[in-house]
């Protein structure tokens, strides 16, 4: 198994879902983060003071998925994701030992 | 008495009052979260504070008959002896009830000393800042504004024009926060940390209850409602709009975009610098003045970065420089015959000389606090917030994890006792 983390712009997330859902996904995390990457954050102005906001709003995803299929979700995420623009964010995929069903044990590949 | 002056001074008075609620929001939204409620107490206290004092020896202190070299009024009203219903303020036709005036003029001393609280915000001791605005309107505000307003005022005597509080009001307020903030230091982290306003919407909606309660000060103060306050009214409207239209300008000139904090900043600048002089100018005058001082405030608030004090929500910027710009260009602009050099020389001396008595009286009393019970919160304190150390209280919660109740409501007071389940028998 692989655990697929993406790390993107906000307002992509819906998109995102939609082309999860459409792949196949069945559940995933969502969880507000916040960072930046090579293009930094941004600059506001209160009252001519310069404040550079260094950590912008970002959500991040995750989602766990058999190996084999691993690759082309990453592909999905990528593609739902970008708008082209600077700090579209990133997504990686690290493989999972195992993982749990809670409500009735399943483990492995049933569990997701 | 005449009916219509005392129905509009007692909805003046009402206005004004909105202006204290209405700055605490302006300041509040300004902080950041930590200390969102102290910014707003600040100010809410002193509609306690101050409305006590005023029954007590304020009116009396500030309207009372001049005690000799127009310094201060006497004791004959401590306490409202003397004051009925039925006293009158004023010569008759235009009369109104000492009530109705005193009202208003007291909506007046408790706004003064909340705006200095902008130039505290953050760092400051909530008792030691009642105890601050409790002896500084007793000795500064009071006197100043018996010199200002009262007919044997030694300033009104010298016909210096401060028509709503320029000088008495926001110069002095100005100069006091300065005076305090120079004594209380740096917020920690000042120049360093980022200190952004935590709620520009509040701090909209504040500039907005200003704007909209200051036609209750401004023309209100014409006591009468007449030419003098339709004037002032529309004055008030039309320098504060271009205010704005000023700061915006210079603010998307000097740093490229038209900010919202902006907008409301520039409005009540123009707010403060009509406050002395739009009963004396014609709409044309407001113009001009409503343009400086948009430009010239949202130069002045850059001051403190350079200079290196940390008058935090820039009470200097807005409050001194603005009334110093009404105050002087008063001397420019009046249309009424009582423009040019001669009057711009009283205008700067009243300007002036109540500038360095509110300095140095806040800054010796500041001192004097501060050695005494201390004036400044702890590291601490400060770095944690003061809503929590103060106020127990936080503005907002964020978060649904984290807390739990501990309830200090005595139980044992019967009914809403809780209970055990009773007469339950329970299996083993």
């Amino acid at each position: 198994m692989k655990l697929i983390t993406a790390v993107v712009k906000p307002h992509r997330l819906d998109e995102i879902k939609e082309a999860l859902q459409a792949f196949g996904v069945q559940g995933l995390t969502v969880t507000e983060a916040s960072g930046y990457g090579r293009q930094r954050g941004h600059t506001e102005v209160y009252r001519g003071a310069e404040y550079t906001v260094d950590l912008v709003p970002k959500v991040r995803i995750e989602v766990l998925v058999e190996d084999e299929d691993a690759d082309d979700l990453v592909d999905v995420v990528v593609k739902a994701a970008r708008t082209g623009k600077i700090g579209d964010g990133k997504v990686w995929s690290v493989p999972v030992e195992t993982a749990v069903r809670v409500r009735t044990g399943e483990r492995g590949p049933d569990a997701l | 008495m005449n009916g219509a002056n005392t129905a509009f001074v007692l909805i003046s008075a009402a206005l004004v009052m909105l202006m204290t609620p209405g700055l605490a929001f302006f300041y509040g939204g300004m902080v950041r979260v930590k200390s969102a409620l102290n910014m707003l107490m600040m100010s809410f206290i002193s509609l306690g504070v101050v409305s006590l004092l005023w029954v007590l020896f304020g009116y009396s202190l500030t309207f009372g008959d001049d005690i000799g070299g127009g310094l201060l009024g006497n004791l004959d009203h401590i306490g409202f002896q003397g004051i009925e219903p039925t006293s009158l303020w004023g010569e008759k036709p235009d009369a109104i009830p000492v009530l109705a005036f005193a009202l208003f003029q007291l909506m007046f001393a408790v706004i003064t000393p909340a705006l200095i609280s902008g130039a505290v915000a953050d760092r400051v001791k909530f008792g030691a800042w009642a105890l601050f605005i409790t002896v500084w309107t007793t000795i500064v505000y009071f006197p100043v504004a018996h010199w200002v307003w009262q007919a044997d005022g030694w300033l009104f005597k010298k016909e210096v024009i401060d028509f709503a509080g320029g000088t008495a009001v926001h110069i002095n307020a100005g100069a006091a926060g300065l005076a305090v903030a120079l004594v209380l230091g740096k917020r920690i982290g000042f120049k360093k940390d980022p200190m952004r306003p935590h709620n520009l919407p509040l701090v909209m909606l504040g500039s907005g209850l200003l704007w909209f309660g200051w036609f209750g000060f401004n023309a209100g103060s014409a006591l009468a409602a007449n030419g003098t306050a339709a004037n002032m009214a529309f004055n008030t409207q039309v320098a504060t709009g271009v205010a704005m239209l000023g700061w915006l300008a210079y603010e998307r000139i000097r740093h490229g975009a038209f900010t919202t904090l902006g907008a409301a900043s520039g409005a009540v600048a123009g707010l403060v610098a009509i406050t002395p002089s739009g009963a004396a100018v014609n709409a044309w005058g407001a113009i001009v003045i409503g343009l400086v001082a948009g430009v010239v405030c949202s130069w002045a608030v850059s001051l403190k970065y350079k200079l290196g004090y940390d008058d935090s929500l820039d009470v200097v910027g807005v409050h001194l420089v603005g009334g110093l710009i009404g105050t002087l260009l008063v001397g420019v602009l009046a249309t009424d015959g009582v423009g040019g050099a001669a009057q711009l020389g009283k205008q700067a001396l009243g300007a002036f000389t109540v500038l360095l008595y509110s300095f140095v009286v806040s800054w010796i009393l500041a001192k004097l606090i501060d050695v005494t019970i201390g004036f400044r919160a702890s590291e601490d304190e400060e770095l944690g917030g003061i809503d929590q150390a103060f106020h127990a209280e936080t503005a907002y919660d964020f978060s649904a994890v984290g807390g739990s109740a501990r309830s200090t409501v005595p139980a044992a007071t019967g009914a809403s006792a809780p209970q055990k389940p009773h007469n339950k028998k329970v299996d083993a």
